[in-house]
Formats: C-alpha cells, structure tokens, sequence
C-alpha cells in the first residue's frame, strides 16, 4: 500500500464517475412517457380542411384500425414524411390528418404541391387538440385501434423502418384482434 | 461517388493509424530502429487520408447532395455557401470527422516539430496518439458514419442548419474548442510515454510545455468565443450559462492552467512530477469525459447533439481503456517519480501547489454539479438540473483566495522565502487595492456596491501586485532580462483580473428593461435616450423578417443599430438577432421580443457597463499564452540539450 499512496484516489475516483455515466446511459433525459398510449383518443370537434364547414368529430373515425397523423404546411419535415404516406394511403392504410397549428390557404396549397394522402384532415388551428394527444412537434404520427384507443406513438418522421420494424406489425395483430 | 471516396479514406486512415500503433511499437519491443522510423510516414499518411476525407464531405455539402443522411439533416439549398463550409461540423458525425482531422493536424506537427526529442521518447509519443486515433475513427466508422446514404425519396430541400448556429461566431468557436481539446493529447501522450519508459528526463516538462501551452491557447480562445457568440446570438444578455457543455470545456480548461503551473515548477526545479504527469492526463480525460457528456444523451444541453446510447456505450468504453488505463498505469509507474526534496511552506513551489489545489478543487465542483443530476436520476430521486445558483455558489469563494494567491504568488522566491519579507515587499500594494475601488466608485458616482468593491480590489491586487513583480524584475536584470514567458504571465493574470472587473461591474450595474415600444417612442435607461425609428421587412437568403432601427443618444452623440426578428423558411424558427452598440466601458444590448399588435413590439433592452472586458481579459489571458508560447527559449534550450545529449 505504501507503494501505491495517493496515487490510487484518481483512479477510484475515475471508477465511481463511469459508473454513474453508465448508469446515466439507460437513463434518457429525454423521454416523456406518452401518458396518452392505451388511453382513449381525446374527443375533439373540429373544422375539416377541405369542406370548412363540416365538422369532424372524433367519433366519426370509423371502427378499424387508422393513423392519425399530425403534420403542418410550415413543417419541413412532414414534406420528407409525405411520399411515405402517399405510399401507405395508396397500399389502403386508412390515414387521418390532424393540421396542427396551420393556416387553411397555406395547407391546401401545400396538398396540392405534394398530395393528399388523407381521408379527412381536420383543422386545429389552436393547437388545442393536440394539446390533449401530448403532441410536441409535428409530424406525428399515432395508431388508433377500432375502439378508438390510441395504441402506439411515433414522433417524428415516419420511416420505411419504423413502420416495417413496428407500426405494420402492430396494425395487423391490432386488425386480427376483432 | 465523392461520399464513398471519403469513406474509404477513412478506411485507409484507420489502416494508416494502426500501423502506426503497432509497427514502431515492434520497433520499440525488439529493438528495431528502422521500424521505429516509419513512424512519421504513418501519421503523414493519415493526415493526408483524414485530410482526403474531410474535403469530401465538405465538397457534398457545397454540392447539396441530399441522398447523405447528414448532409440532408444539417443543410439546405438556399444556406449561404460559407455556413455549409460550417455545417460540416454542424452536427454530430462531421464534428467528430473535424475532431479527428484536428487530432491528426496535431500529430502533424509533433511529428514535424519534435525531431529534437530523444528518438524513442519520440517514437513512443507517435504511438500513443496512434491508438488514440484508431479509438476515435473506429468510433466514427461504427457508430458515425458521416457519409451514410439514404435511399428512401424525399421532396426536401434539406433541414438547414440549426439557425443559432448560422452566425459567424460559430465559424471559429467550435475548431478553437476542438484544437484545445484534442491539444491536450499531445500532452497526455508525453505523460503516457514517459511513465511507459519509465524515466522522466529533466528536459520532459521543457517539450511537454509548448504543446501544452498551444493547445490551451486554442481553448481560451474557443472558451471566450463562444461566451462572446453566447451574449450576442442567444439574446439574453448573458454570457455563460453553467451549461453542462460549457462545463465540459471549462474543466480540461482548469486542468490545462493547473498542468501549465504546475510544469513550469517541474521545469525550473524538477519537482511535482508525479502531480504534473496526473494533470496532464486528467486535462485529456476531462476533454474526453466532455465529448462523452455531450455526445451520449445522458445530459439535457442548449448543445446536446441527438441521443444515441449506442455511441454512448461506444465512448464510455473507450474512457474505460484510455483513462483507466492511464491512471493504472500511473498508478503502479509513478512512484519512480518522487523527489526527495521539498520546498520551504513559504516559496513559489507552495504557492503554485496551492494554486493547482485550487483549480482542481473549482474543477471538482464544477464536474460535481454537472454529473449531480445523473446521480439523482441514477437513485431514482428525481430528475433535477443544477443551475447558476450552485456555481455562482461555489465559484465565487473559491475564486477569491485563489486571487489573492495569484497577487502574493508572483512575489515569492523559488524553494524558500520569508513570511515577514514578503509581507514588507506586498503590505504597500495591498493597502493600494483596498483604499482605490472605494474612492474609484465614490469619484464616478456610483454607489456602493460589496460585490463590485470585491472584484475591484481582488483585481486591483492581482494588476498592482503584479506590475510591482515585473518593476522589479525590469530595475534588477533589465527590460531585455524579462522573459517571454515572464510577459506571457503578466498579460495572462492581468487578463484574469479584467475579466473580475467585467464580470463583477457588470453583473452589480447592468440594468434590463423589458418594454413595449412602436416607431417614435423613446425609452430612457441608464441615461440613455433609446428611440425606436422605424421597422422594414426583411428578406435573407433563407429566412424572412423584420429589421428595426433603433437609435441610441447620450445628448452629445447619436448612434444607430438595427435589431432583427428572423424566421428562419425551414422549421419555422424565430431567431432574434439582437444589436449592441459598443464602447469599451459600456454595452447597450437591444433585442426584439415578440411583435404586439398596432407596430409595436415587445422590446429588451441592457445596459451593461464593462461586459467587454470579460472578453478583453479573455484575450489578454490568450495573447499571455501567446506571448509564452513563442518565448525562444524552448526552441534554443531545446537544441543545445539535444546536442549536450550526443556528446555525453
């Protein structure tokens, strides 16, 4: 030991620290449980995009399995997200849209630039639904299942991977269930 | 095509750094010189294929090719060409690419700049910077992939910069940050080098020193860069944040002026080597225990880049091998080290051992309240961040012996000196620095502050004290008998005391007003008359906005400056780019809040007397590096050992 001395401190020192950085990595200060999934989507009664004067509620999405995606014409992402929907709206996914935060001009102009891959959008100008669904940025994109309970959550651009790694799978046993 | 070309350079750099750490490593082992010779032809290699590599992924940012995953993410067609020069250290992966065409840019120049070294010494250095390479292309080849493609279509036009990010601050702070930090290796390898031959010749501190100084240099610079770009680009008047990404490189900081003390006694009386060889690896560590903090996730950050507990395993198990593996060893190499001899308690070795005890002890808490969180989380008491008021907390008393140190330092003479003569040499000069801030302030008119009368006589003992030092030094040997070094150490500490001053004045003065202003009407602060004139709109190359005129008016001189809004086109960003009109002495800091109805605007306006010398001394502290790094000594000294060396 009086060979070592002092000079152990450091490196127990050391030890301590990447024990607790290692526990610091299975903890992420990011995430923000959705507090939403398995809940029942939040009611809402909104203005559709396309017919204004038609309101949507929420108990008109029909009893299957659907998407509900959050997307804005001011949000950049949601363009790259577009194609992907265009392809899953095309394979017969049944996609909702929820404007979030947009001005109706500007969204329309923007479905017509990059398509329309929705049965019904519905405007919330507000903000204030997507309050209730937890959202915290678009494009979101959540999976209701046909008793209208949201079954899973993916924030940010939808991927080809997400969606063949989690989403599909998740739909089909969600379709199955009855 | 360009992409995959870069990464196979990266591929060829990797290959090139590991016959870097292995064939001169044989070499070494068996004694083959000519092995150990083929040690600088490697690093140039590697150089060049970093070098190779780097101009690729900066040619496909200038070319706009969006099917790269990071290009896509961190650029756009309209961002002017000069900021996708700096996107490429944007985001994560093109900063770890510049990270390591910085560490071989060092290499570089160790391998040019040291052919004086003893020949294995040399060899050996060159080593230890190759495997460090190898742990930092690896982590980018497996967990980093700059040039990753994408193959799924997107109608984009790319993510643009992170707006915050597109000011010219920001083309010189980050590759500062990282010269300083990855200089610190070349330090840690002589340490590791050393303790692996197991001898540390008396000439060790004497090559270890530049480089040390230069890579500190580079981070007093990149530190005082992005408090200044802090102040002015995030538009709340302040200048340091006790961020955990500010800590992350305040603390190799800390270390690095501890290590630089602390060889300057191992230099002159070779003493404290085994402390100095600990410094210097710690100041290494420290750089790396920052990157890991930044780069895995675990903290929430202004600067935290995306969270990946893959590449957060990846680093935690290179600090595993890097810092436990240098603190092993110099746990069972150091003890060849210990000198007999100790200092007199009253002597500069014992003031500058007190010095290190204290920056380490700042550093200890600064590492202590930025890790707090995680050892909360970690015991599942909450999540909480440790802010300001913890460090101001502790900073401030730990900073004021340390001042005071630093004025009775300079004063002491090597191995023993005498408390009474001291005190006959410093008392005048002390008296000097308490009666002057209260008569300074009663003169000016201001009224009496502790906190600002603090900070002015603490810096006004570190300045007089100081002069008085260098006076007497010019009356015995002469103006041309004062070193470079010598200098380099009067500009570092009078920069330390500005920065006291600006920090203390500012923060007891500064006054902020948040107000509703239309074109026409005047607000007064701090006897100033501040007029909003006008606003027009704004159209830049990829944002829109407004820009205000605002004009400023102390009764002789009028001056105008124009704050903007922006909103960036991609991600809808609003930036506030806030307008100062400077003088020496005084800030006034107009920002735009948000746009009321009818014109006006919520407005915040400062004034803050003296915030340039925070910066100012910040410099200072740099030029003083400057100043030390380019003293002629180490390169003549240098040479006369080395031959001193061949004939004995």
């Amino acid at each position: 030991m009086n060979r070592i001395g002092w000079r152990i401190i450091p490196i127990l020192f050391f030890l301590l620290l990447s024990v607790l950085l290692w526990r610091g990595l299975s903890l992420d200060p990011h995430t923000l449980p959705s507090v939403q999934v398995g809940k029942i989507l939040p009611a809402f009664a909104l203005p559709e995009l396309i017919h204004p004067e038609k309101i949507f509620k929420s108990n008109q999405i029909p009893q299957q399995v659907v998407l509900l995606n959050v997307w804005a014409s001011w949000c950049a992402a949601c363009v790259d997200e577009q194609v992907f929907m265009m392809e899953l709206s095309r394979k017969g996914v049944p996609v909702y849209g929820l404007n979030y935060k947009d001005n109706a001009d500007d969204a329309i102009k923007w479905l017509e630039q990059w398509g329309n891959p929705y049965k019904v959008i519905v405007q919330d100008s507000q903000g204030k639904t997507a309050i209730d669904l937890g959202v915290y940025g678009a494009p979101e994109t959540f999976i209701i299942d046909k008793k209208g309970l949201i079954r899973y959550r993916h924030a940010g651009i939808m991927s080809q991977k997400v969606w063949a790694d989690e989403m599909a799978p998740l739909m089909k046993q969600l379709d199955n269930n009855g | 095509m360009i992409a995959e070309l870069g990464l196979f350079f990266l591929i060829f750099a990797l290959l090139a750094s590991m016959m870097l750490a292995v064939v001169p490593l044989l070499g070494l082992q068996f004694q083959r010189p000519c092995w150990q010779d083929t040690a600088k032809t490697y690093v140039i290699w590697q150089f060049s294929f970093i070098a190779i590599a780097y101009l690729c992924l900066t040619s496909c940012f200038l070319l706009d090719d969006f099917s790269i995953v990071y290009v896509v993410n961190n650029s756009s067609i309209a961002l002017p060409w000069f900021y996708k020069l700096c996107a490429v250290w944007g985001g994560h992966e093109g900063s770890m690419l510049l990270w390591v065409a910085i560490l071989s840019f060092w290499m570089i120049l160790v391998a040019f700049f040291s052919s004086s070294l003893d020949k294995e010494m040399y060899t050996r250095v060159l080593v230890v910077l190759g495997w460090l390479s190898i742990g930092f292309i690896l982590f980018l080849l497996t967990t980093s992939n700059p040039f990753l493609r994408q193959f799924q279509v997107l109608n984009t036009q790319g993510r643009d910069l992170n707006p915050l990010l597109q000011d010219p601050g920001f083309l010189f702070h980050p590759p500062m940050l990282y010269m300083g930090y990855v200089g610190f290796s070349v330090a840690f390898a002589f340490a590791i080098a050393a303790l692996w031959s197991g001898k540390v010749e008396a000439s060790w501190s004497k090559w270890t020193r530049p480089w040390t100084l230069a890579a500190w240099c580079c981070l007093t610079a990149g530190i005082t860069l992005g408090s200044w770009w802090a102040y002015r680009e995030l538009g709340w008047g302040g200048w340091w944040f006790w961020d955990p990404v500010e800590n992350a490189s305040f603390m190799p900081w800390l270390v690095g002026t501890a290590l630089l003390h602390s060889l300057a006694v191992t230099e002159q009386r070779q003493q404290f080597k085994a402390w100095t060889m600990l410094l210097a690896i710690a100041a290494f560590s420290l750089s790396l225990i920052g990157t890991f903090l930044v780069r895995s996730g675990v903290l929430t950050s202004v600067h935290a880049f995306a969270v990946d507990p893959q590449r957060g395993m990846y680093i935690l198990g290179f600090l595993l091998i890097v810092i436990g593996g240098s603190l092993v060893l110099f746990l069972f190499r150091a003890q060849t080290l210990q000198t007999q001899t100790s200092p007199g308690l009253v002597s500069r070795e014992s003031a500058l051992l007190l010095n290190n005890v204290f920056l380490v002890v700042i550093m200890l808490t600064v590492l202590m309240g930025t890790v707090y969180p995680l050892l909360i989380d970690g015991l599942g008491l909450g999540k909480l961040s440790v802010g300001a008021p913890y460090f101001n907390a502790v900073f401030v008393p730990l900073m004021i012996p340390m001042l005071l140190l630093m004025g009775i330092g300079v004063h002491l003479k090597w191995n023993a000196d005498k408390g009474r003569q001291v005190f006959l040499r410093l008392n005048k000069t002390f008296i000097l620095s308490l009666v002057l801030p209260p008569l300074l302030l009663i003169t000016t008119g201001s009224e009496l502050d502790f906190s600002v009368l603090l900070g002015l006589t603490l810096a006004l003992w570190v300045i007089l004290s100081t002069l008085n030092a260098l006076y007497k030094k010019i009356a015995e040997r002469g103006l041309s008998g004062v070193g470079q070094s010598y200098w380099g150490m009067v500009l570092a500490h009078c920069g330390v005391a500005a920065t006291v001053i600006g920090i203390s004045v500012s923060t007891a003065y500064g006054i902020q007003d948040d107000v509703q202003m239309n074109p026409g009407k005047t607000f007064n602060l701090a006897g100033y008359a501040i007029q909003f004139i006008k606003q027009t709109a704004l159209q830049g190359p990829n944002y829109k906005g407004t820009r205000t005129e605002f004009s400023i008016s102390d009764g002789s001189t009028i001056k105008t400056i124009y704050p903007e809004k922006r909103l960036y086109n991609i991600g809808q960003m609003a930036m506030t780019e806030s307008a100062i009109d400077v003088t020496p002495f005084r800030d006034i800091y107009v920002a735009l809040g948000e746009p009321l109805n009818d014109n006006s605007w919520s407005v915040r306006l400062y004034y803050k007397p003296f915030v340039r010398w925070i910066w100012s001394g910040g410099f200072m502290i740099l030029a003083g590096g400057f100043c030390a790094l380019t003293d002629r000594r180490y390169y003549q000294k240098r040479r006369v050992a080395a031959t001193r060396g061949i004939r004995v």
